[in-house]
């Protein structure tokens, strides 16, 4: 079956005074219509830069070193800017953290909301303004007719990422990617734009990839979680089964890390140290200096990503001595 | 948390920024940042502040340590009325008083050696010779964390982690009794935010200090207070201890923020008491209760009359008229 996207042993690099540097190392997954794809990871892990690279937006010092990205079967890597200027915003969409960025200040949000409707849907004016009138009311913008011809800077924030939404949304896309779109925003904001998103997802069957380090985000709003540390993919497994039946120690450790606010006797377990740097070479597994089970092999031989089941694995050599019967997946 | 001696005494607060404006630029309005606040901090408690961007939980902090000017109220520390005091008078209530800040990297300098940034402290608030304040510097990395080689490193040689180690550091430096963290872990990673919660708890209980934790994140605020205290648009909603506050909330606000935070347990059935719209502007200030806009149980007084804050049981506040 044709997946909607297709990551397959994706590298990127970065040129850096020193020499280059693996930002981004061996990634593989794929995403299905109508499907919710978790990216989570601390700084400095690599998802943002991986969620950047699918729409070939890297920063200048950045390549795709290796790899294949196929969207809807056609291939990615490698085509002209001219081509993906072609898809992004009509059917691939993203929406960034900060919204302000993203948003030009000299132009009205009306103005900004119908470029992509002219320029992919070759609406006319009229069309284009009575159009993102419509959408901005579908992201629960009231007095949508006076809004577009607002500023980005007379809305707040929550009013400025529904517009980044709508603005994504303008031409029905296949694929949004959402890069930590509600880090910035208060809970009560938040938990407005989580619900929208998901509503729209089911509406317009989009398959989204959504960027986060909030655990709680992460449990309410993904059917798959690809978790990252240091650049490489270590665990990943549908919703409950990350939740519930973690293996990675990463993941474990990350999950015991996050104060619950519905558990007041709750010990705060510590993953010691910090995230390696991306140039830091570590021999074997990468996670190893911070891992509480780290054992010799972890120090020498890096592991494999192994299937823990049908639809979970886990890049750890203890999946090995856990189920040494069954059978390995090398990538 | 009865029985305890106050450390710090707050009554009526207030703190405006005005806004000013045409020919004359004379002042047009008000931000009421800070709004008639009245509280009291015990010795050795964490008193959690929460609430959402724009609703003056910073302002709080920073104009009890004096570092943004009151407009009107009272602050007692110890007893003492502080609130009025001259900047130099106050300097000897600062070394008591100090504030740990979200991101430490903008408040050190890039070019100083991080031991001197800390040996600075010593130099101006105490008269100790150059290899006693070496000494001291040294011990104050090893009680954060760090290594004493660390002294001679830059601070961009630090992660953000360790980077906060530092901010804690100075912070100690000087035995205050208070400090004030503000949104003191929400820039860190998960973590890194479990070391930092771990550290501050630990020097809590070794040198028993008192701790205002200004923070947005609700989980790490019920993790690490004693008591908490809810805030909107420059206004106390709700103070109680913290079992009261997570299970017992009384004010509709306290109970939509509790709601709205996404719990780490898939599949669970959203149960969100939603609140329409945004906070409103501090500058167009709401009559009457000023959670009445969003406010999903509000009537027609609410629009009138400004709640009063009333103790509902022992160490529970709330401002509401529906309660």
């Amino acid at each position: 079956m044709e997946h909607l996207l297709q990551v397959e042993n994706l590298v990127i690099g970065f040129r850096t005074a020193k020499g280059t540097s693996q930002a981004v190392r061996d990634v593989s997954f794929s995403l299905e219509e109508g499907e919710t794809l978790c990216i989570v990871g601390e700084s400095g892990s690599g998802k943002s830069i991986t969620s950047l690279s699918l729409l070939g937006l890297l920063p200048e010092n950045g390549d795709i070193a290796k790899g294949s990205i196929r969207f809807k079967g056609e291939e990615l890597v490698g085509k002209k800017e001219e081509a993906l200027r072609k898809l992004r915003g009509n059917k691939i969409s993203m929406i960034f953290q900060e919204p302000m960025t993203a948003l030009n200040p000299v132009f009205t949000i009306g103005y900004q909301l119908q470029e992509p409707l002219i320029i992919h849907q070759n609406l006319s004016k009229q069309e284009a303004r009575k159009r993102s009138m419509a959408l901005l009311a579908e992201v629960g913008i009231p007095n949508p007719k006076e809004k577009l011809d607002q500023y980005p800077h007379e809305l707040s924030g929550g009013m400025r990422q529904r517009v980044m939404i709508a603005m994504a949304l303008a031409c029905e896309p296949s694929l949004l990617i959402a890069d930590e779109p509600t880090t910035a925003l208060d809970v009560t904001i938040q938990a407005q734009i989580l619900d929208l998103i998901d509503d729209l997802k089911e509406q317009l069957g989009m398959g989204v990839v959504f960027v986060t380090h909030d655990m709680g985000v992460v449990a309410e709003i993904a059917d798959k979680v690809m978790v990252m540390y240091a650049g490489e993919v270590v665990e990943t497994g549908d919703v409950k089964t990350i939740f519930e039946d973690p293996q990675h120690p990463y993941t474990k450790g990350l999950l015991a890390a996050v104060p619950n606010v519905d558990d007041e006797t709750q010990e705060l377990s510590i993953i010691p140290g910090s995230m390696p740097s991306v140039d830091d070479e570590i021999e074997g597994c990468r996670f190893h200096p911070r891992c509480p089970f780290a054992m010799d092999i972890c120090k020498q031989k890096k592991p494999p990503v192994m299937n823990v089941s049908e639809n979970h694995s886990s890049r750890c050599w203890l999946q090995e001595v856990n189920n040494h019967d069954k059978s390995t997946v090398t990538s | 948390m009865t029985n305890q001696q106050s450390l710090l005494e707050v009554e009526d607060l207030k703190t405006y920024y005005p806004i000013k404006g045409g020919i004359l630029n004379r002042t047009k309005a008000n931000v009421k940042a800070v709004n008639d606040v009245s509280l009291e901090v015990y010795e050795g408690e964490t008193l959690g502040i929460v609430g959402e961007s724009g609703c003056g939980k910073s302002t709080l902090g920073r104009t009890l340590l004096g570092l943004e000017k009151k407009t009107g109220g009272t602050i007692h520390f110890r007893g003492e009325d502080i609130g009025d005091l001259s900047e130099k008078k106050l300097k000897k209530y600062k070394k008591d008083m100090q504030m740990i800040f979200q991101d430490p990297f903008a408040s050190l300098n890039p070019r100083q050696k991080i031991g001197n940034a800390l040996e600075e402290i010593f130099i101006i608030h105490t008269s100790l010779s150059k290899s006693e304040r070496k000494e001291r510097v040294r011990k104050l990395l090893t009680e954060v964390g760090l290594k004493e080689e660390h002294y001679d490193r830059f601070p961009h040689e630090f992660s953000g982690g360790q980077r906060q180690r530092i901010g804690i550091a100075r912070a100690i430096a000087l035995n205050p009794s208070l400090i004030v963290c503000d949104e003191a872990v929400s820039a860190l990673d998960v973590s890194v935010q479990a070391q930092i919660i771990t550290l501050l708890k630990e020097l809590q209980a070794k040198y028993h200090l008192t701790y205002l934790f200004i923070s947005h994140d609700l989980g790490v605020v019920r993790h690490i207070s004693d008591r908490v205290l809810v805030m909107y648009l420059g206004k106390t909603v709700e103070l109680g201890t913290t079992e009261q506050i997570y299970n017992n909330a009384l004010h509709p606000y306290t109970k939509a923020l509790l709601s709205s935070i996404p719990r780490p347990i898939p599949g669970r059935k959203r149960e969100r008491i939603k609140l329409q719209g945004d906070l409103p502007s501090a500058s167009n200030y709401p009559t009457g209760c000023p959670f009445h806009t969003r406010c999903p149980i509000a009537t027609a007084q609410c629009k009138e009359v400004v709640p009063e804050w009333r103790e509902m049981e022992a160490g529970h506040f709330v401002a509401c008229h529906e309660i």
